[in-house]
């Protein structure tokens, strides 16, 4: 069945790193908004906040299936090396993902523990968020391969930068979460979330700084992606785009603004995810394979992206289409659930 | 790989597809049965419809949460524990997953939140069409995962390169020989399973003196359908054990505890399986009926375990029991459908205290031969994963120890402890709350839809919960 030969596999690089980056801003506010729960005054103010965000969290969370069997149908070498070789934080994700929906259920339900079942939520958001972040240090320290197979200890993921990129990736997600709610309520809440959001900003420029620096001090490939001649003139911008970025967050969250946090965030998040790209491409395994070494065959491609051209716009417009439905602030006096 | 990490993912794996399989058990079963009492409702407009349809849709936006969470771990164990699978049947396997994710992403999740929010604001028949199209999701689901199962069962579409397993033909794959039959049985089995979960509560109901119109519907009309079901899954059963004789015919020779090729063979009722003395002990046989019920003749030639060698067998005695577990429930849905319908006949169906309780009693029987069904034939498949050709000791990440796959383990087994339990209190409050509790415009218990849709603004109006 070759009558034609078109290249799919930069159009499955193109369709999952899409992917990828929607289900981390997506997943990232909510389960950010979660993060920042914990810290939330009282009750009127906790549940306001959880209204935010409970007509799509759980949605969100949907696109990780999806991601994850994306990444087995496109790169299956890939999955086959990188999920077992993050076999902790994985089942710690998932572990507190489910515990946040069953608590996420229950303070709705069980009046008489919400102080418990809300703290399981702020917890369970923590922990997943964290969990995810060492998968994204592990992931661009590298893997111990042995031909097509990860072959390391399932504890080599815990390394000092993996749990860097963790913190990062809490606060994040907090600022996410943060400059969501900023545009979704008003008054005392917001006022707390733009707090919050100025010191996640701190603290997520703190991080992103020490990993920009560690990573090519530790890896001459990544140092030599950057600084080389004249690959140092063109990727210059990334930093300072970044710089004035997290300029305009900061100035966004301390004044009147209320999109201009979520969206200098998604900006910023955007910015690291074409710095850990550059820095990477084009390996899907850094050290070991790349992206086309790792695609799954030309036919598997093919027959996967019929279906998908047809039905992932069409997700992705309603889902487009929910939010807007539930754009707008929330009110103490209207809940989802 | 260690011999640990090896038997404890494969532990941890029936652990967490043992639990998740409940779900669609239920939810395929129930999507279906709402679209039914939609329909009643749009052609006849009799209330009664109305208020069982939004009844039990309360209590599928409970057990369809917790499908949505149970499965997202599902995907992650093939990467996980079978990373080895996963690199060589990927180029086949996984474009199917993907369709299961994208086809249920998109029916569920565009029409759940019309079903679940939508009454008073569309239109009737755009109602019935969101419950049609969410049940036809649910269905699609169960194709695509079953799809994959059965080529994993009865591989056919491929060819072998380097040890990986590659695409030749789709439909080959798709369409493998054991898949309409796993399809039809498995669909049924669910579709039986739920019936028998209403019948229940609508006995309870009854018993209790509450929604009595309501509940008569209910345990009339999925009587009717279950007269029709329960036999028609007894002979898909059959076909499907034909189909397993001509392709499996090892997990055959293990189902039955036979041991050697033979013709005339007797039927096992009852057997201790030896497998190293290759023999069963307490052995009660019924001459002839092994080779009549297998081969539909007598003088039927049954495969032996003896014919491969001992390395390529299962373990005899778990598939033996767990058929014979799946089967007796079988007759006996078998027996209470009857009786409940010649009860019909006398007119006793609603008063007869005995049949009511009959039926409260085997309301979980359906999940029990689902999960026995599902045992005799996945361990009835090993020592392979993928039948004949990937074994299972071959497919687990190499990674692993026993420690880290015990540490895992640990954590599904407390998650799954809280997380069922607790979905099991939400639906049984909403069931004890009853029929009654039931109005066509509130907000439905079990929150909001676990896809990224909402129906339509406004349709979700917080109040109705206490």
């Amino acid at each position: 069945m070759m009558p034609f030969t078109l290249d799919l596999v930069p159009i499955w690089t193109f369709i999952l790193g899409v992917g990828v980056f929607l289900y981390v801003l997506l997943d990232g506010f909510d389960l950010g908004v979660g993060i920042l729960f914990g810290f939330a005054p009282d009750t009127r103010s906790r549940n306001l906040i959880m209204n935010s965000i409970a007509p799509i969290w759980d949605g969100n969370e949907t696109w990780l299936i999806l991601g994850s069997v994306g990444l087995m149908a496109a790169f299956p070498l890939a999955f086959a090396i990188i999920i077992p070789a993050v076999y902790f934080p994985i089942a710690i994700m998932l572990l507190a993902l489910v515990f946040r929906g069953v608590a996420f259920e229950f303070r709705y339900r069980d009046a008489d523990h919400k102080s418990f079942w809300d703290h399981g939520f702020s917890w369970g958001s923590i922990i997943a968020t964290f969990a995810q972040g060492i998968v994204l240090g592990a992931f661009i320290q590298g893997f111990k391969v042995d031909g097509r197979h990860f072959v390391g200890s399932s504890f080599d993921c815990f390394t000092p930068f993996s749990l860097l990129t963790g913190l990062a990736l809490v606060l994040g997600y907090a600022l996410l979460g943060a400059g969501w709610l900023v545009l979704k309520t008003d008054g005392d809440i917001q006022l707390t979330a733009r707090r919050y959001g100025r010191m996640a900003l701190v603290g997520v420029l703190i991080a992103v700084a020490a990993v920009s620096i560690w990573t090519p001090l530790a890896d001459p490939d990544i140092a030599h992606r950057w600084f080389s001649w004249p690959n140092l003139i063109f990727l210059a911008p990334v930093p300072v785009v970044t710089a004035v970025i997290a300029f305009f967050v900061w100035r966004s969250l301390s004044g009147p603004s209320e999109a201009g946090p979520f969206i200098g965030a998604i900006g910023l998040f955007l910015m690291s995810y074409l710095g850990i790209a550059i820095s990477l491409w084009p390996m899907i395994v850094p050290h070991h394979y790349t992206l086309r070494e790792a695609a799954s065959s030309q036919s598997t491609q093919a027959f996967l992206l019929v279906g998908t051209l047809f039905l992932l716009p069409i997700i992705l417009l309603y889902t487009a289409w929910s939010y807007w439905v539930f754009r707008g602030k929330v009110r103490a006096d209207i809940g989802y659930h | 790989m260690t011999q640990e990490a090896l038997l404890l993912s494969r532990l941890q794996f029936v652990w967490v597809i043992a639990w998740h399989i409940l779900l669609p058990a239920f939810t395929v079963g129930l999507a279906s049965f709402i679209a039914f009492m939609e329909g009643l409702y749009f052609a006849a407009r009799r209330e009664t419809y109305l208020r069982i349809s939004s009844f039990w849709a309360k209590i599928f936006s409970v057990s369809f949460a917790m499908g949505v969470v149970s499965g997202i771990i599902m995907p992650f164990q093939f990467g996980t524990n079978w990373s080895r699978f996963s690199d060589a049947t990927a180029n086949i396997i996984s474009p199917l997953l993907a369709y299961e994710g994208l086809t249920a992403f998109f029916l569920e999740a565009a029409f759940l939140g019309v079903l679940l929010f939508g009454r008073s604001l569309v239109p009737r028949w755009v109602h019935f069409f969101a419950a049609l199209m969410v049940a036809a999701g649910t269905l699609f689901s169960s194709f695509w995962i079953l799809a994959v199962n059965s080529w994993m069962q009865t591989p056919a579409g491929y060819e072998v390169i380097d040890g990986r397993f590659f695409p030749k033909d789709w439909m080959a794959i798709i369409f493998n020989p054991s898949f309409p039959y796993r399809l039809a049985h498995t669909v049924t089995g669910f579709y039986v399973t739920t019936g028998f979960v209403v019948i229940g509560v609508a006995a309870w109901l009854l018993r209790k003196g509450r929604a009595a119109d309501e509940a008569r519907t209910m345990l009339s009309t999925t009587l009717w359908v279950l007269l029709a079901l329960v036999p028609l899954q007894i002979l898909l059963g059959d076909m499907h054990g034909l189909n397993t004789l001509e392709y499996q015919p090892t997990k055959l020779a293990a189902i039955e505890a036979h041991w050697n090729r033979e013709a005339r063979a007797p039927l096992a009722l009852f057997a201790i399986p030896d497998e190293k003395q290759e023999t069963n002990r307490f052995s009660v046989d019924v001459p002839v009926l092994g080779s009549l019920i297998l081969t539909h003749d007598p003088n039927g030639v049954v495969p032996g375990l003896k014919e491969v060698p001992p390395d390529q067998r299962p373990p005899v005695a778990i598939p033996f029991f767990a058929f014979r577990i799946m089967v007796g429930i079988g007759l006996i849905m078998l027996a209470v459908v009857i009786a409940g319908n010649v009860l019909r006949r006398g007119g006793q169906l609603y008063n007869s205290a005995v049949f009511l309780r009959i039926c409260e009693w085997a309301a979980p029987l359906g999940f029990i031969a689902v999960l026995a069904g599902w045992t005799t034939t996945e361990v009835g498949r090993q020592p392979w994963t993928v039948y004949g050709l990937l074994r299972t000791a071959d497919s687990v990440s190499p990674s692993l120890t026993g420690l880290d796959v015990a540490l895992s383990f640990a954590g599904y087994i407390v998650a799954y402890l809280i997380m069922f339990p607790a979905g099991v209190l939400l639906m049984a409050r909403i069931v004890r709350r009853g029929v009654e509790a039931t109005t066509t415009e509130g907000p439905v218990e079990g929150g909001r839809p676990d896809l990224p849709v909402i129906a339509l603004p406004g349709a979700r109006e917080e109040g109705g919960r206490s």
